[in-house]
């Protein structure tokens, strides 16, 4: 930094564009510029001040305008930061170095920043100025689209027909926007692929697969030659060049950015063959006072269309200016991105042109996965890779680019588990965050020397995190691990109410024996509670007492599932899952569970876990089922509820030739044993009776495979959003021991565990890991096992039917009425459509237009 | 609670007894085509609020969980868990949804009034 002090009044820098860059520039320079040697002013085009263009289409999930805006509002009145709105610059004088905008004002500058970047190209066709026709741009573009569209829907009263021109990253992106307004989509692409730019074609055909799936039309090699429009002179079909038609009500096209660089060019500035203000490494244009930056900038031959190295340059611009020597390394044009929901990552040489590259590819079809690798000869270092479908492995694989994988590269493209992966520790130079230029270094730094403790400070002090998002579970990562090492505890306060974890308000519960909520909250926390605390401490109080979930003043702290035990659906009607322990199920309940649903009218459907669902009934008249079931010698089920849900069997040794034990009556023992147990999160398990494991035990929280000796235990599995097969736990035991690890190893972790951890997650960050687990529950190294002994004991001789207790109880029974005022009235506003045979609840559009809705049969037919 | 002033009377509906309600478990009244979500909470005041959840369109508040955000008492919505003050019906946590059908994010409150232990909703209290 050059050692001018602020004596001398600052220099001048012009800024010409408000976008992203320029706000990068902007905030680097007062960070850096301690002596206020420079001051800044920026004169933007739109009339906002600078926000996250990537995040644009987040406009359509809900997000106002104001929530894009980048950074800290503060830094527009820093006393030398002025920045203009709507004030296009529309001349630049280099010999009196100054810049005029579209007022008329003019501004002197000593030195000059081009950060225009691009306006979105639209190639020339015919009807392109219809009305209805769009482009992909500002938060205005964006606006007028979503105007159009829901004007249009209100005036034709049905789904208004999009259509995308350009099949690239912001073509899907488009194409998402237009579903989440409620219009159908077709992507037209001219490349025989979707996303040819970062995708290879195997990439592409998946992609095209999924982003079908979705409800996307996509049509591949096709040409839009043009717009026609509809008879109230609206944009109305479009003709291809194939001879093909399609009717549109709206165009979006998404055919590419062009750099903004006609100042520069009639300023004289030096520009590049393809367009874009030419640049060094340094950011200079061919006018040494003058500097570009960003999209609109021409560097190393390109100019570049993603954030990351235009956030890069306006860093050495601000570097250089400061008398520092940085030079632009190249740019880093990986990507990840959630299109339409789909998963899609490129990184490095994703096309595989380096000579002699290897490529290893892992394709899906069916679960819409490809997944490649490119690899140099010898097959040891990353080149780089393309991820379609499941793109969970980018965050780790991005950043070891260059270096050598370590272990078998197949391990990284197989689904999780099948192959050992290789445990490799970052370097310190592995840039872990693209889009901010953030290495592993500088993320441990921010928790060693900047004393960050939690995720939100690392983000704030490196800027990690806060573009894309997509490093978020490295950075996550790489912070748990330093934290770890300093021996830092990370702050677990529940909510508000309370400064505890879960675990250790289960202590504090446990040790104080208080019973109700109000005195736990007047001891340990403040307030009154809230939908966080109020179930945890229901949670821990049930754990704990195994008394009814609806007792004393608990029914006001569970969750709506459990406080009617049965699980809500979306139009505030209750399923009933009945208890099928094991899976086994006599043919007289077979049949009553269907006269109930026939009764009922109640929508049947057979579950993931060997259950039969009854969707459909309401409040009031989920007694009445409750007393069937009982009746008959059953009892309703946990679908909701962090309790146990099923076990899961298969038919084993009593009918299967291949059998070694009895998987069924395993199964059934289990269930019986267990149900009714309240945890942090829910329990499955499964059995199966020999080692072809048809009931998928492995992918329980806890699963049980029988060998020629006994049993083997396996913990710690979990279906769901992050799958992960269960580990051993002991080996060949006999049926008691069978419960009594499961015992344990279930008690420990409902009071060690976090709220909402699955036994997985808890199972992979206690300390140790699983051998400090089995140390516990098998060695009794903590000396603890004969309370968790004792109280899973007093849990299974505690058992009570729940749902029978309910129908035994006029006071929780008053609970399930309609109205207070009204108990046996049905919900008016409930309203069904028939589907192959059933009911199932109408749609919004369904409500405003069906002449007829169907209820249950003992609702009458509404019009 | 307020008392009872003649002249609200034609506006009011009474829908329970007092001691019909349980402290911090909602329930819901029908008033006329109006659903309203009725709560009893522990420091002894009642507050009655619409019903129909505007983020997923199903008449289900009254079944919610009560809590405080700070001095205000709230309800939470069983299906999303988007959180409303008690007192104005104010959204005060949208957890990055949006409305349905373009409806307000606030839920209607209603002025509740009491005469000997009996609730009464005033439908014309609300907004
Ligand atoms: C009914 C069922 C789907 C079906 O039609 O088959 C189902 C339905 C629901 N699942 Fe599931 N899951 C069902 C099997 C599964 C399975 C498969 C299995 O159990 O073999 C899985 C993956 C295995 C696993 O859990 O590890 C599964 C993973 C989930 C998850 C993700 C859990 C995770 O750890 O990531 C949730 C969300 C949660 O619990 O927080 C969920 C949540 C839900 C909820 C409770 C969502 C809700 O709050 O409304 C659904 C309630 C249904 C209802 O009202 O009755 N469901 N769900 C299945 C019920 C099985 C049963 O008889 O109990
Ligand atoms: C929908 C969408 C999604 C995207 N997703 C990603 C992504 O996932 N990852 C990624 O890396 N990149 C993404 N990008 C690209 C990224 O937004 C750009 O690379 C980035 O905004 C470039 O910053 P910039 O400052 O150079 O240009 P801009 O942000 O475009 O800013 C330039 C500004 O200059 C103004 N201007 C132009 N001429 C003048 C003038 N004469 N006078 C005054 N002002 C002027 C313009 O109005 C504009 O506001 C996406 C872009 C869009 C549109
Ligand atoms: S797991 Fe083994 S015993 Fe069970 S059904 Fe499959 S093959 Fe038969
Ligand atoms: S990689 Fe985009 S925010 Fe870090």
């Amino acid at each position: 930094m050059s050692a001018t002090s602020n004596t001398t009044s600052p220099k001048q820098i012009v800024v010409v564009g408000g976008g992203m860059v320029a706000h990068r520039f902007t905030e680097a320079m007062r960070a850096r510029d301690t002596a206020g040697e420079f001051a800044v002013t920026v004169l933007a085009e739109e009339p906002r001040r600078p926000y996250d263009r990537v995040a644009l289409t987040s406009y359509f999930t809900g997000r106002h305008p104001e929530d894009l805006e980048l950074g800290d509002r503060d830094l527009w009145d820093h006393p030398l930061v002025t920045l203009h709105r709507d004030a296009r610059v529309v001349e630049i004088d280099r010999e009196l170095r100054t810049v005029t905008d579209k007022h008329g004002k003019t501004y002197p500058y000593d030195h000059l920043v081009m950060a225009t970047g691009s306006y979105a190209w639209t190639p020339p066709t015919e009807g392109a100025d219809l009305p209805g026709v769009f482009v992909y741009r500002t938060i205005d573009d964006v606006a007028a689209l979503r105007i159009y569209v829901e004007e249009r829907a209100k005036e034709e009263g049905r789904p208004v027909r999009g259509a995308v021109i350009g099949g690239g990253l912001l073509g899907l992106e488009a194409a998402g926007a237009l579903q989440e307004l409620g219009a159908t989509s077709t992507v037209i692409q001219f490349n025989d692929r979707l996303m040819n730019l970062q995708v290879d074609e195997g990439g592409g055909a998946a992609l095209g697969r999924l982003v079908e799936n979705l409800g996307v039309t996509v049509k591949v090699n096709t040409a839009t030659q043009s717009i026609k429009p509809n008879k109230t002179g609206r944009v109305g079909h479009l003709v291809f060049a194939n001879g093909g038609e399609q009717l549109a009500d709206v165009v979006v096209f998404a055919t590419g950015v062009r750099p903004r660089d006609e100042l520069g060019r009639e300023a004289g500035l030096h520009i590049g063959e393809r367009g874009g203000i030419v640049v060094d490494d340094t950011c200079l244009t061919s006018d040494a006072s003058v500097s570009a930056i960003g999209e609109v900038a021409c560097i190393q031959g390109a100019c570049i269309g993603l954030i990351a190295p235009g956030n890069t340059m306006a860093e050495i611009a601000v570097d250089r200016l400061l008398g520092g020597s940085s030079e632009f390394p190249g740019a880093d044009t990986a990507a990840k991105l959630k299109l339409l929901g789909v998963d899609v990552a490129s990184f490095g040489d994703a096309h595989g042109t380096t000579p002699g590259a290897l490529e290893l590819v892992y394709a899906d079809p069916v679960a819409g996965v490809y997944k490649k690798l490119v690899l140099t000869d010898d097959a040891r270092t990353l080149l780089g890779g393309v991820l379609v479908g499941d793109a969970s492995s980018y965050a780790s694989l991005r950043p070891m680019v260059g270096s050598e994988l370590g272990g078998d590269p197949a391990g990284w493209l197989l689904p999780e588990g099948a192959i050992e992966r290789p445990n490799v520790e970052l370097p310190d130079a592995a840039n872990v965050c693209s889009c901010n230029n953030v290495s592993a270094g500088t993320i441990r730094g921010a928790v060693t020397d900047h004393e960050c403790t939690d995720i939100a400070s690392v983000k704030a002090c490196t800027k990690a995190g806060t573009s894309c998002g997509s490093c978020l579970p490295l950075v996550k990562k790489i912070v748990g691990t330093e934290l770890e090492k300093a021996g830092i505890e990370i702050s677990n306060a529940l909510c508000e109410h309370f400064e505890f974890s879960r675990a250790q308000l289960f202590d504090a519960i446990q040790v104080s024996e208080l019973r109700t909520f109000s005195e736990i909250i007047e001891r340990f926390g403040k307030g009154r509670g809230c939908d966080v605390c109020k179930p945890t401490i229901g949670s821990v109080l049930a754990s704990l007492h195994n008394e009814h979930v609806l007792a004393e003043d608990r029914a006001a702290l569970q969750d709506t599932n459990d406080r009617v035990m049965a699980n809500m659906q979306k139009d505030g009607t209750y399923s009933v899952v009945p208890r099928v322990p094991g899976g086994e199920i006599l043919p007289e309940h077979l049949i009553l569970i269907g006269q109930v649903a026939k009764d009922y009218g109640l929508y049947t459907k057979i579950t993931g876990g060997q259950r039969l669902d009854l969707f459909g009934a309401r409040l009031e008249q989920l007694p009445e089922i409750w007393q069937r079931l009982v009746d008959a010698g059953m009892e309703s089920g946990q679908a909701y509820g962090k309790s146990l849900r099923t076990v899961k069997s298969c038919v084993g040794s009593t009918w299967c030739r291949f059998g070694v034990q009895d998987s069924t009556t395993m199964a059934i023992a289990l269930e019986l044993r267990y149900r009714g147990l309240r945890s942090p999160h829910k329990l499955k398990m499964g059995v199966s009776g020999c080692a072809r494991e048809c009931a998928e035990a492995r992918g329980k929280d806890v699963g049980i495979i029988a060998t020629d000796n006994g049993w083997n235990v396996y913990v710690g599995g979990n279906g769901g959003f992050t799958p992960v097969h269960a580990q051993l736990l002991v080996e060949d035991v006999d049926d008691d021991m069978v419960f009594k690890v499961i015992d344990r190893y279930l008690m420990f972790y409902i009071r060690t565990a976090d709220r909402l951890q699955r036994t997985a997650p808890w199972q992979q960050d206690y300390e140790g890991g699983l051998d400090a687990i089995r140390e516990i529950v098998v060695n009794d190294s903590l000396g603890i096992c004969a309370d968790l002994d004792a109280h899973m004991e007093r849990h299974v001789d505690t058992y009570e039917d729940e749902w029978a207790a309910v129908l035994r109880d006029p006071e929780r029974l008053r609970q399930f009425s309609s109205f207070i005022n009204a108990p046996e009235t049905p919900d008016p506003t409930l309203a069904y459509m028939p589907e192959r045979g059933q009911r199932r609840p109408a749609t919004d559009e369904e409500r405003e237009n069906s002449p007829v809705l169907i209820a249950s049969p003992t609702l009458e037919i509404r019009s | 609670m307020t008392t009872l002033h003649a002249t609200d009377t034609e506006t009011m509906v009474r829908v329970c007894h007092v001691d019909q309600l349980t402290p911090e478990l909602g329930v819901a009244a029908l008033v006329g085509e109006t659903q309203v979500a009725l709560f009893l909470l522990s420091d002894g005041s009642v507050h009655a609020v619409q019903n129909l959840d505007p983020f997923s369109g199903a008449s289900v508040i009254s079944r919610g969980i009560t809590g405080s955000k700070g001095d205000i008492p709230t309800i939470a919505s069983p299906i999303y868990k988007q959180v409303f003050s008690l007192l104005t019906g104010e959204c005060l946590s949208t957890m990055d949804k949006e409305p349905k059908n373009g409806a307000s994010p606030n839920l209607a409150t209603y002025r509740i009034t009491s005469d000997n232990g009996q609730v009464y909703i005033n439908l014309a209290g609300g907004e």
